[in-house]
C-alpha cells in the first residue's frame, strides 16, 4: 500500500511556520523596544548634557561617607566610594543572615513546642512581624527607638566602658600587641583539631561501636586552646575604652544607629519567615520517623539529631536560601535611614552628583544579581549534595 | 456442669482517669509543666507577657491622649508622668493620611473610588457572589477605566482633573497595589506560559525577564523606572511620577506571579494536556478552558500571598518620592505643631494597625480557600 501523502496545509495554518513567525515578531519587536529606548536616550542625554560611558568612576567623590570598611576620604573616587558601599551592603547582609537564622530557627523550633504558650507567643511573633512591612518596622527603630535615645550629654552607661546614645553604641576597641598572633594560629589548630577528632570518632563508632564526646573536646579544643595562648603569651590585648568628651566621645569602636537599626529590623523581620520555613520543614517529617527511631532505641537527642533535622534540612534549604537572598535585597531599605549601603551611596549620592542614571542604576542592579545568582548556585550545590538519591 | 460462683455478665464501669493525668489539671501539668525545661519557658513566657500586655495597653488606651488640639496635650507634665500614644495628632491629620493632598471638595470621588473597589473585591472573592466571569471583567476591564476617569479627571462628566502630585496616604497605597494585582495576574500568567512554551525565543525572554526581576531589589527596579526611563522615551511622552512608580511595581509584581502561576500550571497532571490535545483544542483553548481555571483555582492562597507581599512592598515607592500612605506618617510626625516625643510612635502605631489589619484579612482569606480546596484531600 503506498503511503499517503502528507495533507497539505497552507503555512498559515503550519504550527511549525506560525511558532517561526511569532518568535520573529517577539525578536523583531524586542530589537525595536531596544532600539528606540538607546536612541532616545542618547538624544535625552545629548540634550541634558549628561556624559556617558564610565569616565566618572576615577573622579574625585567629594562626599563623605559615615562608615567605610576600607580608607575611604572626600578625596577617594567614585569607584572607592562604590566598593565602601559594596561592603557595607556584604556586612550588613552577612550579620543579618546569621541573627536572621538564630532568632529563625530558635522561634520556629519554639512553634512546634508542646508548651501552649511558648508555642502561640512563637506564633503570634510570626503573625505580627510578617503582616509589618519591613520599612515600617525599619522606620520605627530607627525613628521612635534608637533617636529617641538620650543625647550625648546623657548617654546610657552600660558596664564594660561601653555607652548608648542617639549617636550609636560606643564599644571598646581591642589593641593587640605584638604576640597576639598566637591566638587566631591556636583557634585555627583547635578547629582543625576538632574536625580531626569528629572524624576519628566516627570511624571508631562504624569500627567498634563506641562513642565518644564529640561535642565536649571540640568545645574544649576550639575555645580552650586560644585561652590557653592568651595566658601563655601574657595577654597581649588592651582595650582603648571610648572617652565621653564635651561634644563627641572618643576612642573606642562606634555602631551607627542607622547600622544597628538596619541590622536589627532585617534580623527580626527574615527571622519571621525562616521561622516559618523551619516549622514547615520539621512536620514536613513525618511522625513515623521519629516513631521508628523511638523503637530502634534513641532517645529523643540523638533522633532529633540523627533522623528528623537531616530530613527536615532537605525541605528546609531551598527556601531558606531565598529568605538569604531577600534578605539581602531587602538591605537596599538601608536608603531610607539613612545607611550608607550601595544603594544610598550610589544609586543615591553618585547618581546625584553625576546624573549618569543608566551607568548606575545597572551597575547596582548587576551587582545584586551577582550575589543572587552566585548564592542560589552555591546553594543548589549544598542542595544536591544533602538532597535524597532515589534509585 | 461446674458450678461457678461468679460470673461478670456486666462489664466493670470505667473509672475516671487519675486527677493529675486529666481535667485542667492534667492538661496544665502535659501542656506547661512537663519538665524543667518547659517549666523555665512558660516561666519566661509569663514574664513577659507580663510586661508586654500593661505596656502595649497602657500606651495605646490607658495612658493615651485623646482629646486635644496640638503638643500641649500629648507631653509629660508634673500631673501626668505618664504619656501614652498622642491620638489628637491622628484625628486631626487623619484626612491627609487617606487623601494626601487631593482637593477637599474632590475627596468624594476617591470614597466612591473606595467603594468600586470593595464591590470589585467581594464580587471577585466572596464564595457566594454569583457571576464570576462578569467579576473578572469588572474588575480587570471596567474598574481601571472608571478609576482613571474619576480619579484623575473626565471632562464629559465634569470631573476636574486632578494631578497624581496631589494624590497621597491611604489612596496612593491602595492604588498602587491595585494596579500591581490588576496587572500583574495576566501579565503573570502570560510570562509563566512563555516560560513553558515550546518556542525557544518566548522561553527565553520569560526566563530572562522573570530571573533578572527576582534577583534585583524592588528598590533598584523602582529608580530604574523613576530615572531610567524617562530617558528611554521621548521628551514628549515622559510620563508622570507616579506612573513610572505605577510600572516599575507592576514589572516587578508580574516576575513574581509568573513564579507563582508557573507552580501552579505545574501542578496539573500530563494527563488534562493530553486530554485537551486528544479532543483537538487549540493551544489557547487547551489553556483557557481546561488548564488554567484549574491551575488557577489550586494557586489562589499563594496568590493572595503574594499579594501580601505586594501590599508591604507598596511602601517602597516612599523612597522614589511618591506621598504613599508610610510617607504622609512621615512627613506628619515632623510636624512642630504636634512635635512631642510619643510623636513618631503614634504614627507608627496607627500606620502598624492599618498595615496589620489589611494583611491579616488577605492572610484570613488566603487560609480560608486553602481549607476550601482541601476538602477534597482531607482523610
Amino acid at each position: 500500500m503506498a503511503q499517503a501523502a502528507p495533507p497539505r496545509t497552507s503555512p498559515f495554518n503550519d504550527p511549525r511556520w506560525r511558532s517561526i513567525a511569532f518568535q520573529l515578531l517577539l525578536c523583531a519587536v524586542i530589537v525595536w523596544l531596544a532600539y528606540s529606548a538607546i536612541t532616545n536616550a542618547a538624544e535625552n542625554l545629548a540634550r541634558a548634557r549628561i556624559a556617558s560611558g564610565f569616565d566618572f568612576w576615577n573622579s574625585t567623590a567629594g562626599f563623605d561617607i559615615s562608615q567605610h570598611l576600607i580608607p575611604y576620604t572626600t578625596q577617594s573616587t567614585y569607584g572607592r566610594a562604590f566598593w565602601v558601599g559594596l561592603l557595607n551592603t556584604l556586612l550588613v547582609s552577612f550579620l543579618g543572615i546569621i541573627f536572621a537564622t538564630i532568632i529563625g530557627f530558635v522561634i520556629g523550633i519554639l512553634q512546634l513546642s508542646r508548651n501552649v504558650l511558648v508555642a502561640k507567643l512563637a506564633a503570634g511573633y510570626v503573625e505580627v512581624v510578617r503582616n509589618l512591612p519591613l520599612l515600617l518596622q525599619l522606620l520605627f527603630w530607627y525613628n521612635a527607638v534608637l533617636k529617641a535615645l538620650p543625647v550625648l550629654r546623657d548617654s546610657i552607661s552600660i558596664p564594660g566602658g561601653m555607652f548608648l546614645n542617639n549617636r550609636g553604641l560606643f564599644l571598646p576597641k581591642p589593641v593587640f600587641s605584638p604576640g597576639f598572633e598566637a591566638v587566631p594560629i591556636a583557634f585555627v589548630i583547635g578547629l582543625l583539631g576538632a574536625v580531626a577528632f569528629r572524624v576519628w570518632a566516627r570511624r571508631r563508632q562504624a569500627r567498634t561501636g563506641q562513642q565518644a564526646p564529640v561535642f565536649i573536646v571540640a568545645l574544649l579544643l576550639i575555645f580552650g586552646l586560644p585561652l590557653a595562648a592568651l595566658a601563655l603569651t601574657g595577654f597581649p590585648v588592651s582595650f582603648d575604652f571610648p572617652e565621653m568628651g564635651r561634644f563627641n566621645i572618643r576612642g573606642g569602636i562606634e555602631i551607627l544607629p542607622e547600622f544597628a537599626a538596619l541590622l536589627f529590623g532585617l534580623s527580626i523581620y527574615t527571622a519571621a519567615f525562616i521561622a516559618e520555613v523551619v516549622r514547615a520543614g520539621v512536620q514536613a517529617v513525618s511522625h513515623g520517623q521519629t516513631e521508628a527511631a523511638y523503637s530502634l532505641g534513641l532517645r529523643p537527642g540523638p533522633t532529633l539529631r540523627l533522623i528528623v533535622i537531616p530530613q527536615a534540612m532537605r525541605v528546609i534549604v531551598p527556601p531558606l536560601t531565598n529568605q538569604y537572598l531577600n534578605l539581602t535585597k531587602n538591605s537596599s531599605l538601608a536608603v531610607a535611614i539613612g545607611y550608607p549601603d550601595l544603594v544610598q551611596i550610589f544609586t543615591g549620592t553618585v547618581l546625584n552628583q553625576t546624573g549618569q542614571a543608566v551607568e548606575v542604576v545597572a551597575v547596582t542592579m548587576a551587582v545584586y544579581l551577582t550575589i543572587s545568582l552566585v548564592t542560589s548556585g552555591l546553594m543548589n550545590l549544598y542542595n544536591r549534595r544533602i538532597s535524597l538519591v532515589e534509585r | 456442669m461446674g458450678a461457678q460462683a461468679f460470673v461478670r455478665s456486666e462489664t466493670i464501669p470505667a473509672m475516671p482517669p487519675p486527677a493529675r493525668e486529666h481535667g485542667l489539671a492534667g492538661w496544665l501539668r502535659e501542656h506547661l509543666f512537663s519538665g524543667p525545661l518547659n517549666i523555665a519557658l512558660t516561666l519566661l513566657s509569663v514574664l513577659f507577657l507580663w510586661w508586654l500586655v500593661p505596656t502595649l495597653l497602657n500606651f495605646l488606651i490607658f495612658d493615651a491622649t485623646w482629646t486635644g488640639d496640638d503638643r500641649a496635650a500629648c507631653i509629660v507634665t508634673a500631673e501626668r508622668p505618664r504619656v501614652g500614644a498622642c491620638w489628637p495628632f491622628v484625628f486631626e491629620r487623619i484626612n491627609f493620611f487617606i487623601y494626601g493632598f487631593y482637593p477637599a471638595n474632590e475627596r468624594w470621588r476617591v470614597d466612591t473610588f473606595f467603594v468600586l473597589l470593595a464591590i470589585g473585591i467581594v464580587w471577585l472573592l466572596a464564595s457566594w457572589a454569583p457571576g464570576k466571569r462578569a467579576a473578572a471583567l469588572y474588575f480587570f476591564v471596567v474598574l481601571p477605566v472608571l478609576s482613571v476617569m474619576l480619579l484623575l479627571g473626565f471632562a464629559p462628566l465634569r470631573l476636574s482633573y486632578v494631578p497624581t502630585s496631589l494624590w497621597g496616604g491611604i489612596l496612593v497605597t491602595v492604588v498602587v497595589s491595585a494596579v500591581g494585582i490588576v496587572f500583574s495576574l495576566p501579565l503573570g500568567v502570560i510570562l509563566a506560559l512563555g516560560r513553558r512554551s515550546s518556542m525557544p525565543a518566548v522561553r527565553l525572554f520569560s526566563i530572562v525577564f522573570i530571573e533578572f526581576v527576582r534577583g534585583v531589589p524592588l528598590i533598584t527596579v523602582l529608580f530604574m523606572a523613576s530615572v531610567m526611563l524617562p530617558l528611554f522615551v521621548p521628551e514628549e511622552w515622559s510620563p508622570d511620577k507616579l506612573l513610572r512608580a505605577l510600572i516599575g511595581v507592576a514589572l516587578f509584581a508580574a516576575a513574581y506571579m509568573a513564579e507563582v502561576v508557573r507552580a501552579g500550571l505545574q501542578a496539573i497532571p500530563r494527563g488534562q494536556y493530553e486530554g485537551a490535545q486528544a479532543l483537538g483544542l487549540s493551544y489557547w483553548q487547551m489553556m483557557g478552558l481546561i488548564i488554567l481555571p484549574q491551575a488557577l483555582r489550586i494557586t489562589i492562597p499563594n496568590i493572595v500571598n503574594s499579594n501580601i507581599a505586594l501590599f508591604k512592598d507598596t511602601t517602597l515607592v516612599f523612597i522614589v518620592g511618591i506621598f504613599d500612605f508610610l510617607r504622609t506618617i512621615e512627613a506628619a510626625r515632623i510636624d512642630p505643631k504636634w512635635a512631642t516625643p510619643v510623636t513618631s510612635t503614634t504614627g507608627y502605631a496607627f500606620a502598624a494597625i492599618f498595615y496589620f489589619l489589611c494583611c491579616w484579612m488577605m492572610s484570613r482569606y488566603a487560609k480560608s480557600v486553602e481549607r476550601r480546596l482541601a476538602t477534597g484531600h482531607r482523610r
